[in-house]
């Protein structure tokens, strides 16, 4: 068998291992429905003031709310694979259009986070592992530590205060100054100055972990025999370095960039209720508020299938990037 | 006991973070001493800057203390992280045990069970928990178990295995001893450091979701926490940066210091591991 028809199977293989954890989660996110106390009945009864039971009743009857519960699990499924999430009586919307609205800013703050933050990660933690023993390496250990210890949102408040109040340079929150109708390059520009505080504040935590990650990985690599193999035929320390250790240590780091997609979809909900960034985040802690259950489910189930997605994209990535793992 | 403590003070940072937790948790536990009034009571002129009108660290609009609130909301930062982790290490030893131990069908369903728990969002899984169990102390501790234990469950799982095989264990299955013995009284004991370890990088990982849940509002509303006060502070970033400060020092010091003495355990328990590097 050749090798494209092996990786094309392989994916079909991990497709159809994820569509078991989708389903586990949807039936997850029905039975949490079902926990909380009234239904989209209740809610509709109190935004129109007051309804009569037998209004009521008729209303449970008419959305299917007085099925037996498995019934009603399959009408959600049904619903689901339609993409149908139900319905934002705050927000006045189908929730699957809303989300599809605010899905943009968050995929922009989100690149540009991982982006950074492995950018950078690699970047120290092959100088603190370069520089092995001397105030480098503390010194990038000790950020790594502080960074990995600190609250998201502390440290997005505390970079309001210092690079918006107090030096004016960067704006205090939101995604563009709305007011201003930029258009074209005006509009890019404006947005990236808008997207400054928020990723740095959401890499610090992923970069202090790839940073850790980077090192340990280069030392590891360092250890084993080919570099031995290196030395003997005379290779440079440096080319050692960056052409043989650097190649073998990045893989790890590169696994680990999307195991950690889901925490990083949790913090982008904290930095964007600091940041007032109108993407899902912002969105799942307005629905907080609004008690808009529909809503905040659909944004878990989203982020979950997310997470899968980018699993499955970095498992194919890395089989492509280290021939020794079997695809079959 | 005497040997591992002198292999846990080679460690100096680890003995930094041990002092550290000590003095947390002194403060904690004085907290009613210290400052006997109600956290949340007017005690003063508000957004008093910190150092003046008797306010050591300043008060909020709601001229309360924020150092009475950061002492108070020590015991609850310390309380919720302890107990949520020592809930989540109890699932995944149960979870862990039983896969690891048994095998086979059992095994496989429970590992999927683990892998979905592990797929999910912890963040958004632990806000959506809250918010529908409504915020309090109890719902809190539930979501941060609840998003937790997968770790610990692939921990235990991975030591029984390699526990079972070995020779004590089928010692003890010829002398017929019951299966729950042999996993509660033998193999469990011998897993106990890797275990401890974990759990007490666990521990500072839950105040970190402890303060995150409460900084959006989702924490009990009648109990002072770190989370809650930067939440409640962040209006008034502006005119009075010392109330969100504060508590975020507080929080990264404990997390820190809990971190480093994870660390120091790894090194003390595991001195092979230690040597290797």
């Amino acid at each position: 068998m050749t090798r494209s028809s092996k990786i094309f199977r392989f994916v079909l293989k991990r497709l159809l291992q994820g569509i078991p954890i989708i389903l586990a989660i949807v039936i997850i996110n029905f039975f949490l429905l079902n926990m909380a106390d009234g239904d989209a009945v209740d809610v509709l009864a109190g935004e129109a003031g007051s309804a009569t039971p037998e209004y009521m009743a008729e209303l449970r009857a008419k959305f299917g709310l007085d099925q037996p519960l498995p019934v009603q699990l399959l009408v959600y499924l049904k619903n689901v694979v339609v993409l149908d999430l139900g319905y934002s009586f705050r927000h006045d919307m189908p929730v699957s259009e809303l989300i599809v609205d605010r899905f943009w800013p968050t995929a922009l703050l989100m690149v540009s986070t991982i982006l950074l933050a492995v950018g950078f990660g690699i970047l120290l933690g092959l100088l603190a592992a370069m520089r092995l023993n001397t105030w480098k390496d503390a010194v990038i250990t000790v950020f790594a530590l502080i960074t990995y210890a600190t609250p998201l949102f502390w440290v997005g408040l505390m970079m309001i205060v210092v690079f918006s109040l107090n030096l004016g340079w960067f704006p205090t929150s939101g995604m563009e100054n709305v007011a201003a109708f930029y258009e074209g390059w005006d509009r890019v520009k404006d947005i990236a100055v808008h997207l400054v505080l928020p990723t740095i504040t959401l890499s610090l935590f992923y970069l202090a972990l790839y940073t850790r990650m980077m090192r340990a990985s280069m030392l590891e690599q360092y250890g084993q025999d080919y570099v031995i193999t290196a030395r003997a035929k005379g290779l440079t320390e440096r080319r050692i370095t960056f052409v043989h250790v650097l190649r073998n240590a990045l893989l790890p780091v590169v696994t680990m960039a999307g195991v950690q997609v889901g925490a990083l979809i949790g913090g982008s909900v904290i930095v964007e209720s600091v940041f007032a960034w109108p993407g899902l985040g912002m969105l799942a802690f307005e629905s907080l508020f609004a008690r808009d259950l529909n809503l905040l489910l659909g944004i878990f189930l989203l982020s979950s299938v997310l997470v899968i997605v980018v699993n499955l994209i970095v498992d194919i990535i890395y089989s492509l990037l280290d021939p020794r793992i079997e695809v079959s | 006991m005497l040997a591992f403590w002198h292999r846990y003070k080679r460690n100096r940072s680890a003995v930094f973070g041990l002092v550290v937790i000590v003095l947390v948790v002194l403060m904690a536990a004085t907290a009613d001493f210290l400052y006997p009034f109600d956290p949340f009571r007017l005690a003063g002129k508000p957004l008093s800057a910190p150092g003046t009108n008797g306010f050591l660290l300043g008060s909020d609009s709601l001229g309360r203390d924020v150092a009475a609130g950061i002492v108070h909301g020590a015991k609850t930062s310390l309380l919720i992280g302890l107990i949520a982790t020592l809930v989540a290490v109890f699932i995944g030893i149960l979870f862990g045990a039983l896969s690891g131990y048994y095998g086979g069908q059992l095994d496989n369903m429970l590992m999927r069970i683990t892998e979905i728990f592990q797929t999910i969002p912890s963040f958004i899984f632990a806000i959506l928990l809250v918010a529908i169990l409504k915020p309090s102390i109890y719902s809190v501790v539930i979501a941060i178990s609840v998003v937790s234990w997968p770790g610990v469950a692939r921990l235990v799982r991975g030591e029984f295995l390699s526990l079972k095989s070995r020779e004590f264990v089928q010692a003890c299955h010829t002398l017929g001893m019951s299966d729950l013995r042999i996993m509660l009284r033998e193999i469990l004991p011998n897993c106990l450091s890797p275990i401890i370890v974990i759990g007490s990088l666990m521990v500072a990982t839950a105040i970190l979701i402890e303060s995150g849940l409460s900084f959006l509002g989702l924490g009990d509303p009648n109990i002072m926490s770190w989370g809650f006060q930067i939440g409640a502070g962040r209006t008034m970033l502006r005119s009075a940066w010392w109330v969100c400060t504060f508590p975020g020092v507080a929080i990264l010091i404990t997390v820190l210091a809990i971190n480093l003495v994870g660390e120091g355990l790894n090194d003390a328990l595991n001195p092979r591991l230690r040597e290797r590097n």
